[in-house]
């Protein structure tokens, strides 16, 4: 029997007696960036595909939800920095080999993006809207104008935007639950459901409702697949990755994990949706919530039970 | 050059004089510390074997610190020392997420802290201060590159281990057993 003990009395904050540095606020940030990835991705990939007529709210009307989350999230992150006046170091410099900076300069061009995007639409769903300045006005019909390329970029950045928040907690591979490159599919998946769970609520176009029903179904087939390979994954890792998944197949995270994420935020809603499809009346809030409040339960759950997970000690 | 650390577990005898000594020479605040010692203890009496070990950042060569920062706050200097530049450290956390050792945390003033082979020190021709008040003088600093150097002459003739190598990171801390 092997028994190793930390016997000089640290008790570092933060970081004994087990990590627990991030709190809150980057599950938060992580929800929000994946939400807004989501919203995006759909509305730059009906505009490329020319269905402005037939998808509106995934087009123009669920976008005004992304620069409300991009500003949270981005409040989120900035009130869990540490040293927070030295924020803008992070535009100083492009590391490619950090994660963190891919976000920190998608972030950069995607929320004024976004803003953009939403604001051409404006005069639409409010057709009294005169903008205070004039260059507004040439802005918004540049945006017009620029559309379809505006849309490429977009489609590009939100797809990045969702991905890189998993692959950079898998880029800490000090933290053996989240050191697998599934992480990454899983999170831009978790993203575009959640997106597509939003468009779905606010959509009144029944046509509509029914695209964004069936394709939150495949959605939620492949993250419940990716789910499965994840811990198939550890299992059939080392030790170290075997003792994080055992915290969710016996351990402290198994109910919240598989009770909150996996039936209530994915099998749930998916039945709901089943149903939906072959005809029942469902109200179109009760799956989507379930699957906004998943996609959070999973990232609490993952940023949590991953600071546990350890080399040492 | 390259420098590296040795540490002989047999004649560590856990008295924590580099975790005070470390403390004083580098400011560090009070309920932190940048090293500690850890006791393995394997078997029952009176089949016990028990290893001591003064452990600290292993300033590795493929550090996952310098790789997750992404300010570049977290560097590699001349010689193989990781570093941090306080004012270029934004206390993102990442590198504390990634060092699989957990030997940095997060200073009161904001910025990440944790051992830097005092730097200061060694560039003036100085050994570290952990390295210098050990009692049992079972600490060797030096350049790895060099072989008449104290580290390299201490892991001729023992075996030694790294800390979790698995892991990657190519530590630099070695401990002979």
């Amino acid at each position: 029997m092997k028994e190793e003990l930390i016997i000089s009395g640290r008790m570092n904050p933060g970081i004994d007696p087990f990590l627990h540095i991030w709190h809150w606020h980057i599950p938060v940030y992580l929800f929000l960036g994946g939400l807004a990835a989501g919203i995006l991705f759909f509305a730059a990939l009906y505009t490329i595909m020319g269905r402005e007529k037939e998808m509106p709210t995934a087009v123009k009307w669920a976008t005004f939800v992304v620069p409300v989350a991009l500003v949270f999230g981005l409040m989120a992150l900035f009130f869990d920095l540490k040293h927070q006046m030295f924020f803008w170091q992070l535009y100083t410099t492009v590391r490619i080999e950090s994660p963190m900076s891919w976000g920190a300069w998608v972030l950069m061009f995607i929320t004024p993006l976004s803003m953009l995007w939403a604001a051409s639409y404006i005069k639409e769903a409010i057709p009294s809207w005169e903008w205070k300045f004039k260059i507004l006005d040439q802005i918004m019909t540049l945006v017009d104008k620029y559309r379809k390329t505006l849309a490429w970029a977009m489609l590009a950045l939100a797809i990045i935007l969702g991905i890189y928040t998993g692959i950079l907690l898998s880029a800490f591979n000090a933290r053996p639950l989240w050191n697998t490159s599934l992480l990454g599919p899983l999170f831009l998946v978790s993203g575009m459901s959640t997106g597509a769970a939003t468009i779905l609520w606010m959509s009144k176009d029944h046509y509509e409702r029914r695209i964004m029903s069936m394709i939150d179904l495949v959605l939620i087939v492949v993250e419940i697949f990716f789910i499965i390979h994840l811990f198939m994954g550890f299992l059939a890792s080392t030790a170290v990755q075997i003792e994080a998944a055992d915290l969710f197949l016996g351990g402290q995270f198994t109910v919240s994990f598989w009770v909150f994420v996996v039936i209530l935020g994915l099998v749930f809603p998916a039945i709901l949706e089943i149903l939906e499809l072959s005809g029942r009346k469902i109200p179109a809030a009760i799956p989507a919530l379930l699957i906004l409040f998943g996609g959070l339960a999973l990232r609490f759950i993952m940023v949590e039970a991953g600071q546990l997970t350890r080399y040492f000690y | 050059m390259r420098y590296a650390m040795a540490i002989d577990t047999r004649k560590c005898v856990g008295c924590s004089d580099c975790v005070v000594a470390c403390q004083t020479e580098n400011n560090v605040p009070i309920g932190y510390c940048r090293d500690w010692i850890t006791e393995t203890v394997d078997g029952s009496y009176p089949n016990v074997e028990i290893e001591l070990r003064t452990e600290r950042c292993n300033h590795c060569d493929n550090a996952p610190c310098v790789r997750c920062c992404p300010t570049g706050a977290s560097h590699i200097v001349d010689g193989g020392a990781v570093l941090v530049t306080p004012n270029k450290c934004i206390g993102c956390g990442a590198c504390i997420q990634s060092c699989p050792y957990d030997a940095r945390y997060s200073h009161p003033e904001g910025y990440v802290d944790k051992c830097t082979f005092c730097n200061h020190r060694v560039i003036k021709g100085e050994q570290p201060a952990c390295v210098s008040v050990c009692p049992t003088k079972c600490m060797y600093f030096g350049d790895l590159d060099d072989p008449d150097s104290d580290v390299s002459k201490a892991l001729k003739n023992r075996k030694y281990k790294a800390l979790a190598p698995e892991a990657g990171t190519k530590p630099h801390i070695f401990y002979m057993i």
